[in-house]
């Protein structure tokens, strides 16, 4: 199952270059640059999934208190962690031909920025010293905070944003090329597809790791016992 | 109800009391803001007028660092003897034991902006000319909000052994909102006061803050107090 | 009365408590004896509500406890291991302090006698940061019967006090007693639980190993079933 999914996975994956790289044309203002557009948004879209995964099992850990959950929480937000750092590097790259600064308080990159730092937080607190269902118990009540917490980072952001430049920037990254083609529509619903088939391969392999990991304690544990008898 | 208010008043007034005693929260957090303050003046001229425009930001960053240096000891006070698992035991809703602490984190960082922002406008010779209310409606409600998820995070972070250095990393992010309405607000309050009109967006983007979160740290609560 | 239904709990993938079932009667009085580690003081959290069960649950007066019974919790009086005083407040403010929390009717009049009863009334006071190990365990056990519980869990209540204060702790017990409390104690003082316990229950390991009544109060005899049992 897994393997055939790494297998569609691939191909599908080299299919979504070939239509970003070759298929869709290329974009009139920004040129080839413009090509990144198709991994920023894939990516954004996988960190915001990735998040919405943890609070999901967040809740149904506090509920049902199942190890297998809290595993899911936390590689979500691994996962989520490491989107979000694609986004905070492609952005940039995106930023600086389509506005000539690397960064600008640009909202949706501001939010994916505390973003970042919300779900290092979580990580953070999984990683603390202690029995795995203590950490669970408090990740899980951390990441159902955070993700309340995002929509109103978004609009404070974007309040204050207006404030400080009355002249908001194109509001989304593909109205500074004035309207979306056919063709780039296509890539680019492709392309999310693809990349949540990547998110669910990783996700897989994650709890995959983790149990892996989990058995060879216990064996280790056993092994100690049989040794202490 | 009633028994719920009740015993968060019994627990806010034991630890306001064990702190008038000491004094070590209050003294510590005051001597904190004066440093920052001296740290400002060296770091922006006092001397020039454009000093104004930092006033709101420094009004913020003195209340949540020192607030941060309160709520540490908040629960880690807790700890000396179990205390917490007394709470705990004893027939008290776990939402009490938040409410009381809040009330009093929120008490000891009003009393610190008591005398840490007048000093502030003394020593940077800023003469407030707004709305006074609405400046201590902005001030009141942006303490609120920090408190309120402050506490929620001290009472979380507690349960690490490094649990000082994991409260900020963990507040921060959350807190961020409130943090950009509140020195919004001030600003608007303090400089811009043509700009008045969005105040009230800013007020309500913090009130509705700060109902939100109490609400789901009041719920949540019981969860962190499990052992 | 209180009942555990096949209690199970795990921290951390290890086994600290495997299928306890105990029934204690009302006015019981039941020293719980074993080595260290065997999982004594966890039974006693479980049931005192600090801590929950993993699997299994605990009954009082035949009302399975749900989480945060506060009619249960009310009940119960709790000494564990820490005292868990307040070391800035005074004896007569850390016992004010619980007594609101357990809503005890004429509470100054009360906190004055308890500290009395335990010999502290000159350190009435004085902040408890100043306390000796066994003034603080005197005050800890007042603390936990200031609301007169009709369950009384004490894990190792006689650590760290002298001749006097044990008799002084055990006549208390014995006063419980007579008004029908049920009592749950951990010890490693066999002498001490001859005094004032029944009936005993062995663990070891997580496990139930035996449970009888002893009434001749002959220590010698405990002291063999204890050497046979657990080794
Ligand atoms: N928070 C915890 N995390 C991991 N293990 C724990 C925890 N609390 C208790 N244990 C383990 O549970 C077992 C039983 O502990 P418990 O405190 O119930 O023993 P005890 O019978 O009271 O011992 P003692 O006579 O020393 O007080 C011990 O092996 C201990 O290591
Ligand atoms: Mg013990």
């Amino acid at each position: 199952m897994h393997r055939s999914l790494i297998w569609i996975l691939i191909i599908l994956m080299s299919v979504a270059l070939y239509l970003v790289f070759i298929w869709s044309p290329i974009e009139k203002v920004m040129g080839n640059v413009q090509k990144i557009f198709y991994f920023h948004v894939g990516s954004a879209w996988v960190a915001f999934l990735a998040f919405g995964v943890v609070f999901v099992y967040s809740i149904l850990f506090l509920m049902k208190r199942k190890r297998s959950y809290d595993m899911i929480a936390g590689i979500s937000a691994e996962i989520g962690v490491l989107f979000t750092a694609i986004v905070l590097t492609t952005g940039p790259i995106w930023g600086r031909s389509a506005w000539n600064t690397w960064w600008t308080w640009e909202p949706r990159l501001t939010t994916t920025f505390i973003l970042f730092f919300l779900y290092l937080a979580y990580i953070f607190i999984r990683r603390m010293d202690g029995a795995w269902e203590k950490k669970a118990r408090l990740a899980a009540v951390f990441g159902i905070i955070s993700f309340i917490d995002v929509p109103i980072v978004f609009m404070a952001i974007r309040w204050w944003n207006s404030k400080l430049h009355p002249i908001v920037f194109g509001d989304a990254p593909n109205q500074s090329g004035g309207g979306i083609e056919g063709e780039m529509l296509v890539t680019l619903l492709f392309c999310l597809g693809v990349i949540t088939l990547l998110y669910i391969v990783l996700l897989q392999k994650g709890i995959y790791i983790e149990r892996t990991k989990l058995a060879v304690e216990n064996v280790k544990k056993n092994i100690q016992e049989k040794l202490m008898k | 109800m009633r028994d719920l208010i009740k015993s968060a008043l019994a627990i806010t007034w034991k630890d306001l009391y064990a702190e008038w005693r000491t004094k070590q929260v209050f003294s510590t957090m005051l001597i904190f803001s004066g440093l920052v303050i001296v740290t400002f003046s060296f770091a922006f001229d006092p001397t020039n007028n454009t000093i104004r425009a930092v006033i709101p930001g420094m009004i913020w960053v003195i209340t949540i660092f020192a607030g941060i240096l309160g709520l540490n000891r908040s629960f880690i006070s807790e700890q000396y003897n179990d205390s917490l698992h007394g709470l705990i035991v004893s027939p008290i809703d776990p939402s009490s034991i938040y409410f009381g602490k809040f009330l009093s984190n929120f008490i000891i960082v009003l009393f610190v902006q008591m005398i840490t922002i007048p000093l502030l406008f003394i020593l940077f010779d800023y003469k407030m000319n707004g709305n006074i209310l609405l400046f201590l409606l902005v001030l009141f409600l942006g303490s609120a909000g920090f408190i309120c998820v402050g506490t929620f995070l001290a009472a979380l972070s507690a349960n690490s052994r490094s649990s000082e250095m994991l409260l900020p990393i963990i507040l921060f992010p959350v807190i961020s909102p409130i943090v950009i309405a509140a020195v919004q607000s001030t600003r608007i309050l303090l400089i811009d006061v043509e700009e008045i009109e969005s105040l009230f967006s800013w007020i309500s983007l913090m009130a509705g803050y700060d109902l939100l979160f109490f609400v789901f740290c009041f719920f949540l609560f019981e969860f962190i107090m499990e052992v | 009365m209180i009942k555990t239904v096949t209690l199970n709990k795990t921290i951390a993938e290890k086994t600290i408590l495997n299928d306890i079932n105990i029934t204690v009667n009302q006015g019981e009085t039941i020293g719980i004896l074993g080595p260290n580690g065997a999982g004594k003081s966890t039974i006693l959290k479980i049931i005192g509500g600090l801590m929950k069960p993993s699997f299994g649950h605990v009954m009082i007066d035949n009302i399975p406890v749900k989480e945060n019974n506060l009619e249960i919790k009310k009940k119960i009086g709790f000494l564990a291991h820490n005292s868990y005083l307040y070391e800035h407040l005074s004896p007569v403010e850390n016992l004010t302090f619980f007594g609101k929390l357990y809503q005890v009717n004429q509470l100054e009049y009360k906190v004055k006698e308890l500290i009395r009863e335990v010999g502290l009334q000159f350190f009435m006071n004085e902040p408890v940061r100043s306390f000796s190990r066994g003034m603080i365990q005197r005050l800890a056990i007042v603390r936990a019967i200031v609301h007169d519980p009709s369950i009384l869990i004490l894990d190792e209540p006689h650590t760290g006090l002298d001749q006097q204060a044990s008799r002084i702790l055990n006549e208390l017990i014995l006063k419980k007693k007579e008004q029908k409390t049920t009592i749950l104690m951990v010890t490693h003082d066999l002498a001490q639980a001859i005094e004032t316990c029944d009936r005993f229950i062995l663990m070891k390991k997580g496990v139930i190993i035996d449970d009888f009544v002893l009434e001749n109060k002959n220590v010698h005899q405990l002291k063999e079933i204890y050497l046979r049992q657990v080794g």
